[in-house]
C-alpha cells in the first residue's frame, strides 16, 4: 500500500536522473553562475548557465543531495536549454505550482519534469524539489539577462 | 528492561503513521509526553491559572506555588545547592546564550580564548563564536578522536591559562558520545577557566549532579526529557550569577524602579524578567517526579541495550556506515548512520511510509557533519518508551529501504 505511494515519489524516470545525472559540470566563462542551499538539510547545489540573445544555450550544475534535489537539478538543466530566460522563468512558475498540487497550465510540455508531480505528496520533500529551480531563477534574474 | 506497561502514560505513540503502527525514533529532536505532563499542564489551566509573584489573591499564591515547586523539583533532580541557582528559560539555546551574552561579555576579553569541540551542536557553537569576534577572542577546538570520542591529552593541550571559557555537550546528538564532564571541569578550573555543559542530550537520559560534575554552567530543555516545548534551565554557581548582569529588563526581575537607576531581584528572579512559561515549569516538575519513579539509571541502562542491540542489527546489513563510538557504554541512546548509495533524506522517506519515524539531515551540526566528512546523515534516537520491537522495525525498514533503491536503481 504505501509502496505504492513511495512508487509515485521514486518514479523510474526520477531514478535514472539521480544515477545518470545530465549536464552534470561547470560551464568555464558562464555568465550566469549561482550557488544555493537548503539549510535544513545541507543540501547545495551551484548551477551555470551559458545565456546568449536571451537564449539559455548551455545549463550545468554541481551539488550534493538527495535523489529528489539531484534528479531534479538534471531535469531542470535539460527542460531550459534552448528555452529563452522569460520562458525558463515561466517553466519554474509552473514547477512551483506543479509542487503545491496545485492545477498548472497543461499546454506547457514539461517533458521528464513531469515525473516530480509526486513530490507534492511528500510536504518534506518539496524543498528538494525546488532548491535547483529557485537556484535558476535567482541567478537569470540577479544576471539581468 | 524497561517494563511495557511505560508505553501506555504515552498515548501519542498508540497511533498508525502512513498504515503502520507509529514507531517515534526522535527523541533526540524531541520526546513525547506522558499523560501526567499533560495532565500537570490541563489542570493549571483549568484551576490555577493565574501570574506568578504578583497578586495577593488565592489562585496567585497557586500558580506561585505550583512554579516555585517545579523550581525545587529541577533543583533536587540536578542536585543544585539551592533554588537561587535554578533559572528558568525557553531551553537550552537560550540558556546557553545568557551565559555567552552576560558572563561572556563581562569576563572574556581580547586575546583571551573559548574552548568547545567539533561536535557541539549549533547552540553551543554560535554564541561563542559570535562572542569571539566581538571581544577578538581566539574560538579553540578541541581535536577528537577518529571514533569521535575526547581524550583527556587533547583535552589538557587545549585549556590554557588564556582560556576564559570551556563549554562542551554533556553527549553528542549526532556521535552519542558522552564527554567526561567532570574530568574536563578539573582541567578548566585548574587553568582559572569556568566549565560550560550543553545538557540538552545528558539530562534526559542519565543522572545529573552539577555538585559532582562541578560545572559552573548547565543548560537543558524540557521538551527532550518528557516535558512540554518552550521551558528550560540554567544551572549556574550562585557566585557567578550573582555578579553576572540580567539579560531582560521589565517585569518581575527588579527590586526597585527609579526614573534613572533601577535594582534587580534577588535571585533567580533577577533573571526572569516578564511572565514566565508557568505552565511550562510545572509541566517540567511534572515531567521530573514521572522520570525519577522509573529512575534515571534504569534509562539510561534501557536505552543502551537498545543503542547495543541497534548496533549489532545496523552493522549486520551491508553497507551501512555507523558514526560514534561503538561501545555502547560510551555513548547516548542514538545511533547515526549512512547506508551506501542512499541518501538519508530518501531513507527517512522511506522508512515513514513505514511508520518509523527517524531524522535526517546535518543535525544542527554543520562543522562537525565536515567533520565526518559528509552533508547529511540519518539518526535513530531511542527513549524509555521505545522497545526492541521498534529497533527490529527500523531494521526492517532499512532493509525494504535497501531492496527498494536497488530495484529503482536497476
Amino acid at each position: 500500500m504505501s509502496m505504492n505511494k513511495l512508487d509515485q515519489l521514486y518514479r523510474s524516470v526520477i531514478m535514472d536522473h539521480y544515477k545518470k545525472p545530465r549536464n552534470k559540470g561547470v560551464i568555464d566563462n558562464s555568465n550566469v553562475s549561482i550557488d544555493m542551499n537548503n539549510p535544513t538539510c545541507g543540501d547545495r547545489i551551484h548551477l551555470s548557465l551559458q545565456v546568449e540573445d536571451g537564449v539559455v544555450v548551455d545549463a550545468k550544475f554541481e551539488g550534493e543531495g538527495c535523489s529528489i534535489s539531484m534528479s531534479s537539478a538534471s531535469m531542470m538543466t535539460q527542460a531550459i536549454k534552448g528555452k529563452t530566460t522569460k520562458e525558463a522563468v515561466e517553466l519554474a512558475h509552473v514547477f512551483s505550482e506543479m509542487m503545491l498540487g496545485h492545477k498548472h497550465d497543461d499546454s506547457i510540455d514539461l517533458g521528464d519534469v513531469e515525473a516530480l508531480s509526486g513530490v507534492s505528496q511528500f510536504p518534506a520533500r518539496i524543498k528538494c524539489a525546488t532548491l535547483s529551480w529557485k537556484a535558476m531563477e535567482k541567478g537569470i534574474k540577479e544576471a539581468n539577462l | 528492561m524497561m517494563k511495557t506497561d511505560i508505553r501506555s502514560y504515552f498515548p501519542i505513540l498508540n497511533q498508525e503513521v502512513n498504515g503502520h503502527p507509529l514507531v517515534y525514533l526522535d527523541s533526540a529532536a524531541t520526546s513525547q509526553k506522558p499523560t501526567q505532563v499533560l495532565e500537570a499542564v490541563k489542570h493549571y489551566y483549568e484551576y490555577d491559572n493565574s501570574n506568578v509573584h504578583r497578586g495577593v489573591h488565592t489562585l496567585g499564591n497557586r500558580a506561585t506555588d505550583a512554579y516555585e515547586g517545579a523550581r525545587e523539583k529541577v533543583r533536587q533532580f540536578i542536585n543544585a545547592k539551592s533554588t537561587e541557582e535554578v533559572i528558568f528559560t525557553k531551553g537550552t539555546t537560550n540558556g546557553l546564550n545568557m551565559v555567552a551574552a552576560s558572563f561572556g561579555r563581562a569576563n572574556v576579553d581580547e586575546g583571551d580564548e573559548i574552548v568547545i569541540t567539533y561536535m557541539e551542536h549549533h547552540s553551543n557553537l554560535i554564541p561563542w563564536q559570535q562572542l569571539a569576534k566581538e571581544k577578538n577572542a581566539t574560538l579553540k577546538y578541541i581535536d577528537m578522536n577518529p571514533d569521535g570520542t575526547l581524550s583527556i591529552d587533547q583535552v589538557k593541550e587545549a585549556i590554557t591559562d588564556r582560556t576564559k571559557i570551556v563549554s562542551i555537550a554533556f553527549a553528542s546528538n549526532v556521535l552519542g558520545t558522552v564527554n567526561p564532564i567532570k574530568e574536563i571541569a578539573a582541567i578548566a578550573h585548574a587553568h582559572g577557566a569556568v566549565m560550560v555543559v550543553d545538557g540538552a542530550q545528558g539530562v534526559p537520559h542519565f543522572h545529573t549532579d552539577v555538585q559532582d560534575l562541578d560545572c559552573d554552567f548547565l543548560a537543558f530543555s524540557g521538551h527532550k526529557m518528557c516535558g512540554p516545548t518552550g521551558i528550560g534551565v540554567l544551572y549556574g554557581k550562585k557566585e557567578h550569577l550573582e555578579n553576572m548582569s540580567p539579560i531582560d529588563f521589565g517585569g518581575e526581575m527588579i527590586s526597585t524602579v527609579g526614573l534613572y537607576e533601577s535594582t534587580w531581584a534577588d535571585l533567580p528572579w533577577k533573571f526572569e524578567g516578564g511572565t514566565p512559561n508557568i505552565a511550562g515549569a510545572i509541566g517540567l516538575g511534572a515531567a521530573i517526579d514521572f522520570l525519577e519513579t522509573i529512575g534515571m539509571d534504569a534509562i539510561i541502562e534501557h536505552e543502551r541495550n537498545l543503542t547495543r542491540y541497534a548496533i549489532e542489527q545496523l552493522n549486520a546489513i551491508d553497507g551501512v556506515s555507523i558514526y560514534g563510538p561503538q561501545d555502547p557504554t560510551k555513548r547516548s541512546g542514538l545511533v547515526t548512520f549512512n547506508i551506501d548509495g542512499i541518501h538519508p533524506h530518501d531513507v527517512a522517506t522511506v522508512l515513514d511510509m513505514e511508520g518509523i519515524a527517524v531524522r535526517a539531515g546535518h543535525h544542527c551540526a554543520q562543522p562537525l557533519m565536515k567533520w565526518l566528512k559528509c552533508t547529511a546523515t540519518a539518526r535513530a534516537s531511542f527513549y524509555l518508551y521505545n522497545t526492541e520491537a521498534d529497533v527490529a522495525r527500523l531494521i526492517e525498514g532499512l532493509r525494504s529501504a535497501k531492496e527498494y533503491f536497488a530495484d529503482v536503481n536497476e
